[in-house]
């Protein structure tokens, strides 16, 4: 290596190390704004009057200041609240059975003295190699498991994934083997090992791979768009999907409101959906945010 | 098999453990398998799946002489590697630069910032490119008439998509991405950047000759974890950027896109599994190709 390095003038590279950091700074100060911008713009959009949004269309700082869209919005609380009360349900029940199943396997796949464990482990694993697709799913689950429109069709699928497992499996990796070894001599069964002596333990990988598992039900909405028909099931990103992009959404808010289709102020309106579906995530992002780094990192090592 | 079943018996409390995970796996992802039959069947809905007649290959020959299989063949890798490429050389680039700066403020600030889109669903995505590209209010259009030229309507230019899509999809994952590489760095062994500075390497060579050498490894495996998806789209994406705007199939059409259009109209079912399974069997054997040739050259690189 040293062989590449040629002596150069200090003076020259002072300047040009200067230049890097001066890039650096202004590079990664840039895709910061990059990120931050589309918030600001749909966050001023929802403040912002509809007259001044159809003249002079959206900006990053609002000009005329306007609450009438939230005035609107909450007029009607009833489809918001419904559409959150589903997101919430699905969120909770969905993580807590989640977290519950995907701690009990790693720890059980983690146990040296398990002897089929590898090839379980592959058994989960191959799922990630070779799949049926959406179309197989979806022949499956409205024809054979008949899950049209229930909730547990938001809930069930993605309650088990093998990333999370892989997370999981290396905190419980973690757990020295004497614990459990010394918990079976006093007389301890498998599974009150299990719940009162390694889930303590494991509370900050549950913390982690259940925030994971929370965000993925709190944005899923695609799975509301191949199964759920009912509106008053929608969860609060397939409702805020359906405001975005359908004009039918649009005119169900109206006749609820009592207010003309015409006078609505649509593009405002949007944009204040898009706030109040994303912002409890925004709420909670800068406390939970390194429990996802940590995630992050640890699922990139190969299992 | 004997042996199989004295195991569950002797260990039978762990064996409990995993039956949920086991059944779940079993019923949403291996029993959905069984649909892939329908690719060699001519699908009627009142016979289900398993009554509909055989018909051999002719579902994916119709396929490929319709000419959809190669329009989606050639969009999916196409915008695959395009998105390979971007993604992560932009992370790359990314994370060398928040690793290297000093300052512990700007660092954690600007590090959340970029992680921040990870967060959103791709709805709000949609929102964002509805609030910049949008033909009467869009933010795009506010400057193009501020400037006093023509408004542009993105949606009826097919070529701009790639870039587009490409865009968002690195501006999505840049954060995700950034934190693995940045994980990957702090894990060099801080003596040697000392040794080299020591030797008069300047910030270059030490980047050029330390952080990347050193984080090859992770590199490779992220381009691994991708190419085993050459044939995947990822549907969210491509559906609340472009969504049901026929003007753009040519350019954007993937085959999750094909196949979910296919769903929610009905039509030609066992075409669609055709495409299905192509896309399975196909990104199966890449995965399976590429990590055996890793293993062979470089046995630390490999997936598995």
């Amino acid at each position: 290596m040293a062989n590449n390095i040629k002596p150069q003038s200090k003076i020259k590279n002072s300047v040009s190390t200067s230049a890097f950091y001066a890039i650096a700074y202004i590079v990664v100060g840039f895709m910061a704004l990059i990120c931050l911008i589309p918030f600001i713009i749909v966050v001023s959009g929802s403040f912002t009057s509809e007259n001044y949004l159809l003249f002079h269309g959206y900006s990053i700082l609002p000009k005329e200041f306007s609450l009438e869209a939230y005035k609107i919005l909450f007029k009607v609380p009833g489809t918001i609240i419904k559409a959150y009360g589903v997101s919430i349900y699905v969120t909770v029940v969905g993580t807590a059975l989640g977290l519950m199943i995907t701690t009990i396997t790693s720890y059980a796949l983690s146990r040296r003295d398990f002897k089929y464990r590898s090839k379980i482990s592959f058994f989960f694993y191959f799922t990630t190699l070779f799949n049926g697709g959406m179309l197989c799913s979806y022949i499956f689950i409205t024809r054979y498991l008949h899950l049209r429109d229930s909730l547990w069709v938001l809930i069930l699928p993605g309650m088990f994934s093998v990333f999370h497992l892989l997370i999981m499996r290396s905190f419980c990796q973690a757990v020295p083997f004497e614990i459990i070894e010394s918990a079976k001599i006093d007389g301890a069964g498998e599974y009150r090992i299990f719940f009162s002596v390694i889930m303590p333990l494991l509370k900050s990988g549950m913390a982690t791979i259940g925030l994971f598992m929370a965000l993925g039900y709190w944005n899923n909405w695609y799975q509301a768009m191949l199964y759920i028909n009912d509106q008053d099931k929608y969860p609060l990103q397939y409702l805020l999907y359906n405001m975005l992009q359908k004009t039918e959404a649009m005119q169900r808010v109206a006749a609820l409101s009592g207010i003309v289709v015409k006078d609505m102020p649509k593009n405002s309106l949007k944009m204040s959906m898009a706030v109040v579906a994303t912002g409890p995530i925004l709420l909670v992002y800068p406390f939970v945010q390194r429990y996802f780094v940590k995630g992050i990192t640890i699922g990139s090592v190969k299992g | 098999m004997k042996e199989f079943f004295k195991e569950i018996k002797k260990n039978r409390a762990l064996f409990s453990m995993i039956v949920p995970a086991l059944l779940l796996t079993i019923i949403f992802s291996y029993a959905p398998m069984a649909g892939l039959v329908l690719a060699f069947k001519n699908y009627r809905f009142d016979l289900g799946i398993f009554k509909s007649p055989f018909n051999g290959v002719e579902n994916f020959r119709f396929l490929f002489v319709s000419g959809d299989g190669w329009r989606l063949t050639k969009n999916t890798i196409l915008y695959n590697l395009l998105n390979l490429v971007t993604s992560q050389a932009l992370a790359v680039v990314i994370a060398i630069f928040i690793s290297e700066i000093r300052c512990k403020v700007y660092k954690k600030i600007t590090q959340s910032l970029i992680f921040l889109p990870y967060f959103i669903s791709w709805v709000l995505v949609g929102a964002f490119a509805l609030a910049i590209f949008n033909y009467e209010t869009g933010l795009m259009n506010n400057l193009v008439t501020a400037a006093g030229k023509e408004r542009i309507n993105v949606y009826a230019i097919p070529g701009v998509w790639p870039w587009i899509i490409c865009a968002f999809n690195a501006w999505k994952w840049c954060g995700y991405n950034s934190v693995i590489y940045i994980a990957a760095i702090t894990g060099v062994d801080q003596e040697i950047y000392e040794a080299a500075s020591i030797d008069g390497a300047n910030i270059f060579q030490r980047i050029r000759l330390i952080t990347l050498p050193c984080i090859r490894p992770t590199i490779v495996i992220m381009l691994l974890l991708q190419v085993g998806r050459i044939l995947r789209g990822d549907f969210e994406m491509f559906y609340q950027l472009v969504g049901a705007n026929g003007q753009l199939y040519d350019a954007t059409d993937v085959i999750d896109t094909y196949v979910f259009r296919a769903l929610t109209t009905s039509t030609n079912l066992g075409m669609t599994a055709a495409a299905s399974l192509y896309q399975s069997v196909v990104c199966f054997v890449v995965i399976m190709v590429v990590n055996g040739i890793t293993r062979k050259v470089e046995e630390d690189y490999a997936l598995f």
